[in-house]
Protein backbone atom coordinates (compact mmCIF):
# COMPACT_ATOMS: atom_id res chain seq x y z
CA UNK A 1 0.00 0.00 0.00
CA UNK A 2 1.37 3.59 -0.91
CA UNK A 3 2.38 6.00 1.97
CA UNK A 4 -0.60 7.87 3.09
CA UNK A 5 0.99 10.92 4.14
CA UNK A 6 -1.76 12.90 2.25
CA UNK A 7 0.61 15.38 0.97
CA UNK A 8 -0.26 14.62 -2.83
CA UNK A 9 -3.80 13.28 -2.56
CA UNK A 10 -5.98 16.67 -3.04
CA UNK A 11 -9.59 16.12 -1.35
CA UNK A 12 -12.27 15.62 -4.23
CA UNK A 13 -14.60 18.41 -5.57
CA UNK A 14 -17.44 16.40 -6.57
CA UNK A 15 -19.63 13.62 -5.20
CA UNK A 16 -22.05 11.04 -7.16
CA UNK A 17 -24.61 10.04 -4.63
CA UNK A 18 -26.41 7.19 -6.55
CA UNK A 19 -29.40 7.06 -3.93
CA UNK A 20 -31.55 4.48 -5.70
CA UNK A 21 -31.18 1.92 -8.18
CA UNK A 22 -34.92 2.27 -8.38
CA UNK A 23 -36.27 3.67 -12.12
CA UNK A 24 -39.22 3.69 -13.70
CA UNK A 25 -37.02 3.65 -17.04
CA UNK A 26 -35.16 0.80 -18.50
CA UNK A 27 -32.63 2.32 -20.77
CA UNK A 28 -30.33 -0.45 -22.02
CA UNK A 29 -27.09 1.61 -21.57
CA UNK A 30 -27.51 2.47 -17.60
CA UNK A 31 -24.70 3.27 -15.92
CA UNK A 32 -25.52 1.11 -12.77
CA UNK A 33 -24.14 -2.09 -12.57
CA UNK A 34 -25.70 -5.24 -13.45
CA UNK A 35 -26.12 -6.52 -10.31
CA UNK A 36 -28.45 -3.73 -8.27
CA UNK A 37 -28.94 -3.01 -5.01
CA UNK A 38 -33.01 -3.60 -4.03
CA UNK A 39 -34.79 -0.97 -2.32
CA UNK A 40 -34.38 -3.18 1.20
CA UNK A 41 -30.76 -2.53 1.35
CA UNK A 42 -30.41 0.99 0.29
CA UNK A 43 -29.14 3.54 2.79
CA UNK A 44 -31.52 5.73 5.32
CA UNK A 45 -32.32 9.28 5.17
CA UNK A 46 -29.88 9.79 8.19
CA UNK A 47 -26.83 8.01 6.74
CA UNK A 48 -26.74 10.07 3.42
CA UNK A 49 -27.45 13.07 5.48
CA UNK A 50 -24.27 12.05 7.58
CA UNK A 51 -22.40 10.97 4.21
CA UNK A 52 -23.37 14.75 2.81
CA UNK A 53 -21.46 16.31 5.66
CA UNK A 54 -18.39 14.14 5.76
CA UNK A 55 -17.94 15.25 2.24
CA UNK A 56 -18.52 18.89 2.43
CA UNK A 57 -16.43 18.31 5.48
CA UNK A 58 -13.56 16.91 3.58
CA UNK A 59 -13.72 19.58 0.53
CA UNK A 60 -16.36 17.92 -1.63
CA UNK A 61 -18.22 21.43 -3.57
CA UNK A 62 -20.83 19.31 -5.85
CA UNK A 63 -23.06 17.16 -5.16
CA UNK A 64 -25.41 15.00 -7.70
CA UNK A 65 -28.39 13.43 -6.71
CA UNK A 66 -28.91 10.52 -9.15
CA UNK A 67 -29.46 7.01 -9.14
CA UNK A 68 -31.66 5.03 -10.76
CA UNK A 69 -34.20 7.85 -10.57
CA UNK A 70 -33.28 9.68 -7.50
CA UNK A 71 -36.79 11.06 -7.33
CA UNK A 72 -37.96 7.54 -6.65
CA UNK A 73 -36.62 7.99 -3.41
CA UNK A 74 -39.57 9.53 -0.90
CA UNK A 75 -37.66 11.35 1.20
CA UNK A 76 -35.80 13.41 -2.02
CA UNK A 77 -36.92 16.68 -0.77
CA UNK A 78 -35.10 15.82 3.11
CA UNK A 79 -31.73 14.77 1.35
CA UNK A 80 -31.64 17.75 -1.38
CA UNK A 81 -32.04 19.99 1.66
CA UNK A 82 -29.67 18.23 3.76
CA UNK A 83 -27.06 18.30 1.26
CA UNK A 84 -27.32 22.03 0.85
CA UNK A 85 -27.39 22.71 4.39
CA UNK A 86 -24.27 20.65 4.30
CA UNK A 87 -23.11 23.63 1.97
CA UNK A 88 -23.00 21.63 -1.09
CA UNK A 89 -23.63 22.89 -4.42
CA UNK A 90 -27.11 20.39 -5.29
CA UNK A 91 -27.35 18.87 -8.93
CA UNK A 92 -30.73 16.85 -9.14
CA UNK A 93 -29.61 14.31 -12.07
CA UNK A 94 -33.14 13.07 -13.19
CA UNK A 95 -35.49 11.39 -16.04
CA UNK A 96 -38.11 13.74 -14.45
CA UNK A 97 -40.30 10.66 -14.52
CA UNK A 98 -41.89 11.33 -11.00
CA UNK A 99 -41.49 15.38 -10.88
CA UNK A 100 -44.47 17.23 -10.44
CA UNK A 101 -45.20 20.93 -9.80
CA UNK A 102 -46.05 20.40 -6.47
CA UNK A 103 -42.61 18.30 -5.73
CA UNK A 104 -40.33 20.61 -7.86
CA UNK A 105 -41.58 23.40 -5.85
CA UNK A 106 -40.54 21.74 -2.72
CA UNK A 107 -37.05 20.71 -4.03
CA UNK A 108 -36.77 24.57 -5.95
CA UNK A 109 -35.45 26.37 -2.66
CA UNK A 110 -32.28 23.33 -2.16
CA UNK A 111 -31.75 22.62 -5.53
CA UNK A 112 -29.21 24.69 -7.51
CA UNK A 113 -29.57 23.23 -11.03
CA UNK A 114 -31.31 19.74 -12.57
CA UNK A 115 -29.78 17.80 -15.37
CA UNK A 116 -32.38 16.12 -17.12
CA UNK A 117 -31.49 13.01 -19.34
CA UNK A 118 -33.37 13.10 -22.82
CA UNK A 119 -33.78 9.26 -24.50
CA UNK A 120 -34.35 10.86 -27.59
CA UNK A 121 -36.40 13.77 -29.16
CA UNK A 122 -39.46 11.85 -30.94
CA UNK A 123 -41.66 9.66 -28.20
CA UNK A 124 -40.80 6.58 -30.93
CA UNK A 125 -37.23 6.91 -30.58
CA UNK A 126 -37.46 7.80 -26.39
CA UNK A 127 -40.05 5.49 -25.36
CA UNK A 128 -38.34 2.77 -26.71
CA UNK A 129 -34.96 3.44 -25.48
CA UNK A 130 -36.37 4.41 -22.19
CA UNK A 131 -38.53 0.84 -22.36
CA UNK A 132 -41.75 3.11 -20.79
CA UNK A 133 -44.48 3.98 -22.89
CA UNK A 134 -45.94 7.48 -22.26
CA UNK A 135 -42.29 8.61 -20.72
CA UNK A 136 -41.22 11.00 -23.65
CA UNK A 137 -44.65 13.03 -22.93
CA UNK A 138 -44.31 12.98 -19.42
CA UNK A 139 -40.68 13.96 -19.54
CA UNK A 140 -41.52 17.33 -21.93
CA UNK A 141 -44.42 18.09 -19.38
CA UNK A 142 -41.85 18.07 -16.57
CA UNK A 143 -39.72 20.16 -18.84
CA UNK A 144 -41.94 22.77 -19.43
CA UNK A 145 -42.78 22.72 -15.46
CA UNK A 146 -38.40 23.67 -15.10
CA UNK A 147 -38.45 26.48 -17.95
CA UNK A 148 -41.63 28.21 -16.05
CA UNK A 149 -40.03 27.60 -12.48
CA UNK A 150 -36.96 29.61 -14.32
CA UNK A 151 -34.75 26.26 -12.69
CA UNK A 152 -31.42 26.17 -14.39
CA UNK A 153 -31.08 23.14 -16.71
CA UNK A 154 -29.34 21.43 -18.41
CA UNK A 155 -30.06 18.89 -20.96
CA UNK A 156 -28.13 15.47 -20.66
CA UNK A 157 -28.88 13.47 -24.13
CA UNK A 158 -27.25 9.96 -24.04
CA UNK A 159 -26.11 9.51 -28.13
CA UNK A 160 -25.63 6.11 -29.59
CA UNK A 161 -26.87 4.91 -33.47
CA UNK A 162 -30.37 5.22 -32.81
CA UNK A 163 -30.31 9.17 -32.11
CA UNK A 164 -26.89 10.64 -33.17
CA UNK A 165 -28.86 11.56 -36.54
CA UNK A 166 -31.13 13.78 -34.48
CA UNK A 167 -28.36 15.62 -33.32
CA UNK A 168 -28.87 18.86 -35.20
CA UNK A 169 -32.93 18.93 -33.71
CA UNK A 170 -31.28 17.62 -30.18
CA UNK A 171 -29.48 20.95 -29.79
CA UNK A 172 -32.66 23.04 -30.99
CA UNK A 173 -34.55 20.96 -28.16
CA UNK A 174 -32.19 22.23 -25.10
CA UNK A 175 -32.90 25.75 -26.87
CA UNK A 176 -36.67 25.37 -27.30
CA UNK A 177 -36.83 24.03 -23.18
CA UNK A 178 -34.32 27.11 -21.96
CA UNK A 179 -31.60 24.79 -20.91
CA UNK A 180 -28.19 26.97 -20.81
CA UNK A 181 -26.26 23.86 -21.37
CA UNK A 182 -26.41 20.26 -22.85
CA UNK A 183 -24.40 16.79 -22.60
CA UNK A 184 -23.80 15.45 -25.70
CA UNK A 185 -22.85 11.96 -24.06
CA UNK A 186 -21.73 9.40 -26.35
CA UNK A 187 -22.68 6.02 -24.91
CA UNK A 188 -19.36 5.30 -22.67
CA UNK A 189 -19.93 0.81 -22.92
CA UNK A 190 -19.16 0.15 -19.24
CA UNK A 191 -22.15 -2.63 -17.54
CA UNK A 192 -25.59 -2.55 -19.69
CA UNK A 193 -24.10 -0.10 -22.45
CA UNK A 194 -21.33 -2.96 -22.55
CA UNK A 195 -23.77 -5.92 -22.90
CA UNK A 196 -26.16 -4.07 -25.78
CA UNK A 197 -22.91 -2.67 -27.43
CA UNK A 198 -23.99 -4.37 -30.71
CA UNK A 199 -27.31 -2.38 -30.73
CA UNK A 200 -25.63 0.93 -29.86
CA UNK A 201 -22.49 1.48 -31.12
CA UNK A 202 -22.55 4.33 -33.89
CA UNK A 203 -20.85 4.50 -37.41
CA UNK A 204 -17.86 6.23 -38.03
CA UNK A 205 -19.90 8.38 -40.51
CA UNK A 206 -22.01 8.76 -37.70
CA UNK A 207 -19.45 10.17 -35.51
CA UNK A 208 -17.48 12.35 -37.89
CA UNK A 209 -21.12 14.39 -38.34
CA UNK A 210 -21.41 14.74 -35.15
CA UNK A 211 -18.24 15.83 -34.65
CA UNK A 212 -18.65 18.55 -37.53
CA UNK A 213 -22.23 19.66 -35.92
CA UNK A 214 -20.68 20.09 -32.59
CA UNK A 215 -17.65 22.14 -33.65
CA UNK A 216 -20.11 24.68 -36.04
CA UNK A 217 -22.80 24.78 -33.29
CA UNK A 218 -20.29 25.65 -30.27
CA UNK A 219 -19.78 28.99 -32.43
CA UNK A 220 -22.65 29.50 -33.79
CA UNK A 221 -24.24 29.52 -29.99
CA UNK A 222 -21.70 31.05 -28.24
CA UNK A 223 -23.15 32.75 -25.49
CA UNK A 224 -26.82 30.89 -25.47
CA UNK A 225 -25.62 27.39 -24.75
CA UNK A 226 -22.79 25.79 -23.00
CA UNK A 227 -22.22 22.33 -25.24
CA UNK A 228 -19.78 19.21 -23.13
CA UNK A 229 -19.02 17.11 -25.79
CA UNK A 230 -17.88 13.29 -24.93
CA UNK A 231 -16.85 11.42 -27.87
CA UNK A 232 -17.34 7.56 -28.04
CA UNK A 233 -14.42 6.13 -27.04
CA UNK A 234 -13.77 3.16 -29.09
CA UNK A 235 -13.35 6.09 -32.40
CA UNK A 236 -10.85 7.84 -30.38
CA UNK A 237 -6.79 7.55 -30.79
CA UNK A 238 -6.43 8.00 -27.23
CA UNK A 239 -8.35 7.49 -24.07
CA UNK A 240 -10.46 9.20 -21.50
CA UNK A 241 -8.88 10.74 -18.52
CA UNK A 242 -10.36 8.54 -15.98
CA UNK A 243 -13.07 10.71 -13.78
CA UNK A 244 -11.17 13.79 -15.40
CA UNK A 245 -7.95 13.82 -13.49
CA UNK A 246 -7.42 10.30 -12.42
CA UNK A 247 -8.23 7.45 -10.12
CA UNK A 248 -9.19 8.79 -6.81
CA UNK A 249 -8.42 12.45 -7.79
CA UNK A 250 -11.34 14.59 -8.33
CA UNK A 251 -14.38 12.56 -7.47
CA UNK A 252 -16.51 9.91 -6.01
CA UNK A 253 -19.54 7.55 -5.94
CA UNK A 254 -21.55 6.57 -3.18
CA UNK A 255 -23.70 3.04 -4.27
CA UNK A 256 -27.20 3.15 -3.39
CA UNK A 257 -26.19 0.32 -0.46
CA UNK A 258 -23.60 2.85 0.94
CA UNK A 259 -20.32 1.31 -0.79
CA UNK A 260 -18.00 3.86 -1.71
CA UNK A 261 -16.31 3.88 -5.49
CA UNK A 262 -14.02 6.01 -7.38
CA UNK A 263 -16.25 5.86 -10.56
CA UNK A 264 -19.64 4.21 -10.86
CA UNK A 265 -18.24 1.23 -12.94
CA UNK A 266 -15.42 0.40 -10.58
CA UNK A 267 -17.20 -2.29 -9.04
CA UNK A 268 -16.30 -4.65 -12.48
CA UNK A 269 -12.77 -4.67 -10.96
CA UNK A 270 -12.98 -8.02 -9.06
CA UNK A 271 -9.69 -7.34 -7.38
CA UNK A 272 -10.64 -4.51 -5.58
CA UNK A 273 -12.68 -4.46 -2.02
CA UNK A 274 -14.68 -1.18 -1.20
CA UNK A 275 -16.08 0.11 2.23
CA UNK A 276 -19.21 1.27 2.70
CA UNK A 277 -19.67 4.67 4.57
CA UNK A 278 -21.05 2.38 7.37
CA UNK A 279 -17.63 1.03 7.84
CA UNK A 280 -15.51 3.87 7.69
CA UNK A 281 -15.61 7.69 7.25
CA UNK A 282 -15.53 9.07 3.81
CA UNK A 283 -12.13 10.69 4.95
CA UNK A 284 -10.54 7.45 5.13
CA UNK A 285 -11.64 6.00 2.72
CA UNK A 286 -10.49 8.40 0.38
CA UNK A 287 -7.34 8.78 1.83
CA UNK A 288 -6.12 5.48 2.67
CA UNK A 289 -8.25 2.81 1.08
CA UNK A 290 -6.50 0.50 -0.70
CA UNK A 291 -9.27 0.65 -3.02
CA UNK A 292 -8.76 4.37 -3.68
CA UNK A 293 -5.23 3.90 -3.62
CA UNK A 294 -5.02 1.26 -6.55
CA UNK A 295 -4.30 3.74 -9.48
CA UNK A 296 -3.26 6.66 -7.70
CA UNK A 297 -0.08 8.45 -9.19
CA UNK A 298 1.77 6.53 -11.87
CA UNK A 299 3.58 3.83 -9.49
CA UNK A 300 0.57 1.44 -11.17
CA UNK A 301 1.24 1.93 -14.59
CA UNK A 302 2.79 -0.08 -17.57
CA UNK A 303 6.08 1.21 -18.95
CA UNK A 304 3.76 2.86 -21.86
CA UNK A 305 1.82 5.06 -19.84
CA UNK A 306 4.59 5.54 -17.48
CA UNK A 307 6.67 6.96 -20.19
CA UNK A 308 4.41 7.97 -22.60
CA UNK A 309 4.30 12.00 -23.51
CA UNK A 310 0.48 11.95 -22.40
CA UNK A 311 0.85 10.19 -19.23
CA UNK A 312 -0.27 13.46 -17.52
CA UNK A 313 -3.05 14.06 -19.52
CA UNK A 314 -5.14 10.76 -19.73
CA UNK A 315 -3.28 9.16 -16.88
CA UNK A 316 -3.53 5.67 -18.70
CA UNK A 317 -7.63 6.30 -19.57
CA UNK A 318 -10.32 4.31 -17.77
CA UNK A 319 -9.13 1.31 -15.46
CA UNK A 320 -12.73 -0.07 -15.64
CA UNK A 321 -12.34 0.11 -19.69
CA UNK A 322 -9.21 -1.99 -19.90
CA UNK A 323 -10.70 -4.45 -17.21
CA UNK A 324 -13.42 -4.85 -19.63
CA UNK A 325 -11.64 -5.04 -22.99
CA UNK A 326 -7.79 -6.84 -21.58
CA UNK A 327 -9.17 -8.39 -18.82
CA UNK A 328 -6.52 -6.66 -16.82
CA UNK A 329 -7.14 -3.30 -14.44
CA UNK A 330 -3.54 -2.23 -14.94
CA UNK A 331 -3.22 -2.42 -18.50
CA UNK A 332 -3.06 0.97 -20.88
CA UNK A 333 -6.82 1.70 -21.72
CA UNK A 334 -6.87 -0.45 -25.30
CA UNK A 335 -8.49 2.74 -26.69
CA UNK A 336 -5.37 4.07 -27.32
CA UNK A 337 -3.55 3.61 -30.53
CA UNK A 338 -0.39 2.56 -28.61
CA UNK A 339 -2.08 -0.36 -27.05
CA UNK A 340 -1.12 -3.79 -27.25
CA UNK A 341 -4.90 -4.34 -26.64
CA UNK A 342 -5.70 -2.13 -29.53
CA UNK A 343 -6.61 -4.64 -31.98
CA UNK A 344 -10.01 -5.86 -29.66
CA UNK A 345 -11.38 -2.32 -29.60
CA UNK A 346 -11.29 -2.43 -33.60
CA UNK A 347 -12.27 -5.83 -34.09
CA UNK A 348 -15.10 -5.31 -31.98
CA UNK A 349 -16.25 -2.24 -33.83
CA UNK A 350 -16.04 -4.58 -37.19
CA UNK A 351 -18.30 -7.25 -35.40
CA UNK A 352 -20.56 -4.49 -33.87
CA UNK A 353 -21.14 -1.74 -36.77
CA UNK A 354 -20.14 -3.89 -40.30
CA UNK A 355 -21.58 -7.02 -39.31
CA UNK A 356 -24.38 -5.45 -37.95
CA UNK A 357 -26.53 -4.91 -34.50
CA UNK A 358 -27.79 -7.56 -32.68
CA UNK A 359 -32.01 -8.39 -32.82
CA UNK A 360 -33.30 -6.65 -29.68
CA UNK A 361 -32.15 -4.62 -26.76
CA UNK A 362 -31.32 -6.05 -23.81
CA UNK A 363 -33.38 -3.95 -20.72
CA UNK A 364 -32.01 -2.32 -17.41
CA UNK A 365 -34.27 -4.29 -15.19
CA UNK A 366 -33.41 -4.36 -11.09
CA UNK B 1 -18.05 44.63 -28.46
CA UNK B 2 -19.28 47.65 -26.40
CA UNK B 3 -18.44 47.75 -22.74
CA UNK B 4 -22.28 49.40 -22.34
CA UNK B 5 -22.71 45.04 -21.56
CA UNK B 6 -24.32 44.55 -18.06
CA UNK B 7 -22.99 41.36 -16.86
CA UNK B 8 -25.18 39.30 -14.68
CA UNK B 9 -24.46 36.22 -12.05
CA UNK B 10 -27.66 33.87 -13.69
CA UNK B 11 -29.60 31.96 -11.65
CA UNK B 12 -27.40 28.08 -10.93
CA UNK B 13 -23.90 30.41 -10.69
CA UNK B 14 -22.80 31.09 -7.17
CA UNK B 15 -20.25 32.20 -5.47
CA UNK B 16 -18.84 30.23 -2.37
CA UNK B 17 -15.95 30.31 0.44
CA UNK B 18 -14.31 27.28 0.10
CA UNK B 19 -13.55 26.60 4.08
CA UNK B 20 -10.97 23.21 2.75
CA UNK B 21 -8.94 24.73 0.21
CA UNK B 22 -9.02 28.45 1.87
CA UNK B 23 -10.56 29.60 -1.60
CA UNK B 24 -12.92 31.43 -3.22
CA UNK B 25 -14.69 29.17 -5.72
CA UNK B 26 -17.66 29.73 -8.40
CA UNK B 27 -19.79 27.32 -8.45
CA UNK B 28 -21.87 26.21 -11.91
CA UNK B 29 -23.40 23.66 -13.22
CA UNK B 30 -20.66 21.07 -13.66
CA UNK B 31 -17.96 23.65 -12.83
CA UNK B 32 -16.20 24.51 -9.98
CA UNK B 33 -13.70 27.69 -10.58
CA UNK B 34 -11.00 28.83 -8.18
CA UNK B 35 -11.16 32.26 -8.04
CA UNK B 36 -7.41 34.58 -7.77
CA UNK B 37 -8.06 37.97 -5.48
CA UNK B 38 -8.88 39.88 -9.12
CA UNK B 39 -11.27 37.47 -10.34
CA UNK B 40 -13.12 37.12 -6.82
CA UNK B 41 -12.88 41.67 -6.80
CA UNK B 42 -14.22 41.60 -10.31
CA UNK B 43 -16.95 39.18 -9.68
CA UNK B 44 -17.53 40.91 -6.07
CA UNK B 45 -18.54 44.31 -8.74
CA UNK B 46 -20.99 42.21 -10.65
CA UNK B 47 -24.06 43.66 -9.26
CA UNK B 48 -26.66 43.56 -12.07
CA UNK B 49 -26.36 47.45 -12.75
CA UNK B 50 -22.72 48.39 -13.35
CA UNK B 51 -21.80 47.65 -17.01
CA UNK B 52 -18.36 46.31 -17.90
CA UNK B 53 -16.92 49.63 -18.66
CA UNK B 54 -18.64 50.82 -14.68
CA UNK B 55 -17.03 47.59 -13.27
CA UNK B 56 -13.63 48.47 -14.73
CA UNK B 57 -13.97 52.51 -13.51
CA UNK B 58 -14.95 50.66 -9.76
CA UNK B 59 -11.99 48.59 -9.52
CA UNK B 60 -9.81 51.29 -11.11
CA UNK B 61 -10.69 53.66 -8.25
CA UNK B 62 -11.05 51.39 -5.60
CA UNK B 63 -7.67 49.99 -6.53
CA UNK B 64 -5.72 52.90 -7.61
CA UNK B 65 -4.88 51.36 -10.59
CA UNK B 66 -5.22 52.66 -14.43
CA UNK B 67 -8.47 51.90 -15.95
CA UNK B 68 -7.03 51.53 -19.78
CA UNK B 69 -5.29 48.63 -17.90
CA UNK B 70 -7.56 47.02 -15.79
CA UNK B 71 -10.53 46.87 -18.84
CA UNK B 72 -9.48 44.56 -21.27
CA UNK B 73 -8.80 42.17 -18.00
CA UNK B 74 -12.15 42.44 -16.91
CA UNK B 75 -13.68 42.24 -20.36
CA UNK B 76 -11.89 39.02 -20.81
CA UNK B 77 -12.72 37.50 -17.85
CA UNK B 78 -15.93 37.89 -17.64
CA UNK B 79 -16.81 37.23 -21.38
CA UNK B 80 -14.49 34.04 -20.97
CA UNK B 81 -16.88 33.03 -18.04
CA UNK B 82 -20.28 34.13 -20.15
CA UNK B 83 -18.45 31.56 -23.15
CA UNK B 84 -19.12 28.92 -20.35
CA UNK B 85 -22.40 30.71 -19.76
CA UNK B 86 -21.24 31.48 -15.93
CA UNK B 87 -22.28 35.03 -16.78
CA UNK B 88 -25.45 36.58 -18.32
CA UNK B 89 -25.45 39.86 -20.01
CA UNK B 90 -28.81 41.64 -19.22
Amino acid sequence: MPDTSHTLIQPPIAMLAELTHRCPLACPYCSNPLEMTQKGAELDTDTWLRAFREAAEMGVLQIHLSGGEPVSRRDIVDLARGAREAGLYVNLITSGIGLTEKRLQALEPFVDHIQLSLQGITAAVADRIGGYDGGFDRKMHVAELIGQMGFPLTLNAVMHRHNLDDLPATLDMALRLGARRIEIACVQFQGWALKNRAMLQPSRDQVNEAKRIVAEARKALKGRLAIDFVPPDYYADYPKACMGGGWGSTGLNIAPDGKVLPCHAAETIPSLTFQTIAEASLRDIWYDSPAFNAFRGTDWMPDLCKTCDRRDIDFGGCRCQAMAIAGDPAATDPVCRKSPHRALVDAALDIDVVDGPQPEFIYRRL
Amino acid sequence: MTTDRIPVIPRGVRRHHDAVRGREVLLGPERALMLDDTAVAILAAVDGTRSLGDIAGHLSAAYNAPRDVIEPDVVAFLDGLADQMLIAYA
